[in-house]
């Protein structure tokens, strides 16, 4: 079937960026299907910015591969979302075009940074959306609006296109209102792709099976510990309990690495940051810089002036671990640590199928209620050990607390995302009947 | 000029089809600028390097006839740096694990003697783009940039400091050039396709870089300047100041360049974006073309050459393959005009020796060889051709050239009767001649060949003038 989406839904959340009121769709997997992308992967002739003044009114003269896989299976690609600054956030405030707010309740942030992605969907404006994953922003906006989000597996989906903000642990990945369609559009974005050297070509095709029978689920300590609210914690020890009733075998257990993992992420994450955000010079796309002006402090101020503070504080920070005499003392330990991390949950997932537990360690916040930073960057603690392992990690609402959703996340062993699929889906149907 | 210590790091050009992470043309000559580029090389947002194999099979060629070694593992990193021609505001590159380590050529020192230049490492990196300095009507110049160069592939060769003279550096570089051709991996007349820093010292004081160098001759120029500028403060008793100069091309000096770029703190790390390599395997299924020291070698036996002509000969692939295909007509001889006329006429014209078609130099030699022109004649018509090939015309068979010109060598026989003519006209050197005076055969000689064109055998002439003076004389 071919013909012409017209999307003209409100969007009171600002959950978008840049949107396309008519928009000419093919056959296909998706065929007509409303799909959102998230504003930091690349869609030729449409403005890309990853919320930055600094891309302000850049057009991609390519797809992302992603992209380009939608637009060959049919969907209708409606628009770009809103997202924390180069996905630099915990709630989609720090936008260059305002934040996003939560469908289950506007003065609540959504989650981020792919908090539009997460809102478009929630507040059904469209069926799936993209977002992408560094330390968990898919799985936080996914949990805090109440929808399904699937962080895969380390090089199972290509990032060409993906405007890197950290290479090393991004990934970008699915997010609907339900398991089944998060499967669909999985299997559409994971077809292989020769530009991405850190792919591995692992295509997933499969439809999801509502069984968990037999399974082993170990449940960290560290996800029910400390830092983590009671309330949520209790809401997925009842969401495990569940999956037990189904058949599933539930296992105590423990992730010493836990402890280093935030300060390791934030180490690597703004380090790669401070390289990858280099490009954005205004000589060649994007705002220009004043030509009449030397190029150093022409582009020095260019930057000053278009990148948010959070962007600019980052790329500071990674700037600083790389230094000559500091490489040694931060980036290569935090690639110890990683390594740490990885083993850990290698060791776990020999003896247990999923680790389940808590997206995120609350419910989500209210909008301006974090202004600390190094309170924002402690909310990441239980999604960012996904991305320093590799791992694919799902987020599915499991109940509320306080009327606002709460997201469980199970973690699968590498390009398992089937079995974390199936797993999710097994439970979204448990909870229904 | 003993204690003098030369290390060098050379960038050269590769010559792949395409560049080094993406499917432009590697071909930056000769085409509009931003014109072989595309988003990967431009460091569009969301791009990603896609290695170049061909690049890394080159590579390894280069690591493999110099001796190196492949380490298990090695790894791109990031050299982070802000410059307009870098379109990522970072290089690919490799830092502390490079394609190999350890290796060697071996190179003439300054009194001929073979030694071995060591060679502690060869790394893959991407060319930046170029930037055009144009100054305007008003005073304020400005610069443009061109991306084509982006991301065409470089491999770094880095010595130790094993070179004792600039000599023996501009020995080592041409040995290396002809090295890097044998192997069909480099273009050395290619614009830019070379760049070097060169360090040097005189034992016991500072160590200098010179950075910019762009030309075989230049490295010569700028170590014997700085040379002489580090004996000269030695002698006065000042100290050498360890820094990086730069290199004058133009004014054949060297200037210090304590600029902000130098002072950088590259802040390497790892380039997540590409896999690391594992290539020893690769290595080892290398196979190698002859190479010029081996080929030199099979010159002097096979075709009976002196060892500088086989030297000659092999310096540059292309004149040796050019050589074996005239060599049938008489291997000496062809070595002769190839090595010690034609070069010397191409080199004269800047012409390459592609432009020449083996078949019809031959031809030219063959005349020679059988007597039917003179080597004065000879030489006439090459220059005769290379000035054609040089304007764009066709280059007309030698024999054509010959006989329209009527340039054939004038027949024995019909020396006498010319001798006499000659003879006639110069009273002068008959009585020159009368008077014991030996000069005045070659004289004649000389007269005899400017009423030829050449054409006469002068060594054929001699006996006859005198002959026929010795007649005169006894009349």
């Amino acid at each position: 079937m071919q013909g012409i989406y017209t999307f003209d839904a409100e969007d009171r959340h600002n959950a978008f960026i840049t949107r396309q009121e008519e928009v000419r769709y093919g056959d296909g997997k998706l065929s007509g299907v409303a799909i959102a992308v998230k504003d930091n992967i690349s869609t030729k002739g449409m403005q890309t910015t990853c919320a930055s003044r600094i891309l302000e009114g850049y057009v991609p003269p390519y797809d992302a591969h992603v992209v380009s896989l939608l637009r060959r299976e049919g969907a209708a690609i409606v628009g770009k979302t809103n997202m924390d600054e180069f996905g630099m956030g915990t709630t989609t405030e720090n936008s260059a075009f305002g934040p996003t707010t939560n469908p289950c309740d506007s003065t609540c942030v959504p989650g981020g940074s792919s908090g539009g992605s997460a809102a478009a969907v929630a507040s059904g404006m469209v069926k799936m959306a993209l977002g992408t994953d560094t330390g968990g922003s898919i799985r936080c906006p996914a949990a805090f609006c109440g929808i399904v989000g699937l962080k895969p597996t380390y090089g199972r989906i290509s990032r060409y296109g993906l405007i890197a903000y950290s290479n090393s642990l991004e990934q970008i990945g699915p997010m609907a209102g339900n398991v089944g369609d998060v499967s669909r559009l999985m299997e559409v974005i994971s077809a292989p792709d020769r530009h991405d050297s850190t792919t591995y070509a692992r295509p997933y095709e499969h439809t999801p099976v509502a069984d968990i029978g037999g399974k082993r689920i170990g449940l960290p300590a560290e996800y029910f510990g400390e830092g983590v609210d009671k309330d949520v914690a209790a809401a997925v020890r009842k969401a495990t309990e569940k999956l037990e009733e189904m058949g599933a075998e539930l296992v105590e257990c423990s992730i010493p690495s836990m402890a280093y993992a935030l300060a390791a992420y934030y180490v690597i994450c703004t380090s790669e940051a401070s390289s990858n955000l280099s490009r954005f010079d205004g000589v060649r796309y994007g705002p220009a810089v004043e030509k009449r002006r030397q190029w150093h402090p022409e582009f020095r101020d260019h930057r000053g002036k278009r990148f948010g503070t959070e962007v600019q504080r980052r790329i500071m920070l990674g700037t600083f671990a790389l230094s000559a005499g500091y490489y040694g003392k931060y980036y290569a330990k935090a690639q110890i640590a990683k390594e740490n991390v990885r083993r850990d949950f290698t060791r776990i997932l020999e003896d247990v199928d999923l680790i389940a537990g808590p997206t995120m360690p609350t419910t989500a916040f209210k909008i301006g209620e974090k202004t600390d930073p190094l309170s924002m960057y402690l909310s990441d603690i239980l999604t960012v050990p996904a991305n320093l392992a590799g791992l694919p990690a799902i987020s599915v609402p499991c109940g509320k607390v306080a009327k606002m959703p709460v997201g469980l996340q199970l973690i699968g062993k590498p390009f398992g995302e089937e079995a974390v699929i199936d797993a999710a889906y097994a439970y979204e149907q448990g909870v229904s009947q | 000029m003993s204690g003098v210590i030369i290390g060098l790091e050379i960038h050269c050009q590769l010559k792949t089809k395409t560049k080094l992470f993406c499917g432009c043309s590697n071909d930056y000559h000769d085409v509009e600028p931003n014109t072989h580029v595309c988003p990967i090389c431009l460091g569009l947002p969301g791009t990603m390097p896609k290695l170049n194999r061909m690049s890394i099979e080159y590579a390894l060629r280069v690591a493999k006839a110099l001796h190196l070694e492949v380490p298990e593992v090695c790894e791109f990193s990031r050299k982070n740096y802000f410059y307009p021609d870098l379109p990522k505001g970072y290089q690919i590159t490799m830092y502390d694990k490079p394609l190999a380590e350890r290796g060697y050529l071996m190179v003439e020192d300054d009194e001929g003697r073979e030694k071995k230049v060591r060679i502690t490492r060869i790394h893959l990196e991407e060319d930046p783009g170029r930037l055009v300095h144009k100054t305007g009507r008003d005073r304020a110049g400005y610069t443009l940039v061109d991306y084509n160069r982006s991301g065409v592939p470089l491999i770094e060769i880095v010595t130790e400091p094993d070179i004792k003279s600039p000599k023996e550096a501009r020995r080592f570089l041409n040995k290396l050039r002809a090295t890097l051709e044998y192997l069909d991996v480099f273009d050395g007349d290619r614009e830019g396709a070379i760049r070097v820093d060169a360090n040097i010292s005189i034992s016991g004081n500072n160590r200098v870089e010179c950075k910019n160098i762009s030309s075989y001759k230049g490295v010569e120029k700028a170590l014997n300047f700085e040379l002489r500028r580090q004996t000269n403060l030695i002698r006065r008793g000042q100290e050498v100041v360890r820094e990086t100069r730069h290199y004058m091309e133009a004014q054949g000096i060297t200037t210090s360049s304590r600029s902000k770029e130098e002072e950088n703190d590259y802040r390497y790390f790892p380039e997540p974006d590409l896999r690391p390599l594992h290539v020893q395997d690769w290595l080892e299924k290398i196979e190698l073309p002859e190479l010029p020291d081996a080929r030199r070698e099979r010159f002097v036996e096979q075709y009976g050459l002196s060892y500088e002509h086989a030297k000659t000969l092999t310096g540059d692939p292309k004149v040796a393959d050019f050589y074996e295909e005239v060599a049938e007509i008489g291997a000496e001889l062809a070595a002769t005009w190839v090595a010690d006329t034609l070069l010397g006429e191409l080199n004269y014209r800047n012409m390459r020796i592609e432009a020449v078609e083996p078949m019809n130099f031959a031809d030219l030699v063959v005349l020679l060889r059988d007597g039917d022109i003179t080597d004065r004649v000879a030489v006439d018509v090459l220059r005769m051709m290379l000035d054609q090939i040089a304007k764009g015309e066709e280059c007309g068979m030698p024999a054509d050239i010959v006989s329209s010109l009527n340039l054939g060598r004038v027949d024995e026989s019909e020396h006498d009767e010319m001798i006499r003519k000659i003879i006639e006209a110069n009273p002068k050197a008959v009585e020159d001649f009368r008077a014991g005076k030996k000069g005045a055969v070659n004289f004649l000689v000389g007269q005899v060949m400017k009423e030829t064109r050449g054409r006469a055998d002068p060594k054929a002439l001699a006996p006859a003038i005198t002959r026929l003076l010795e007649a005169t004389v006894e009349d």
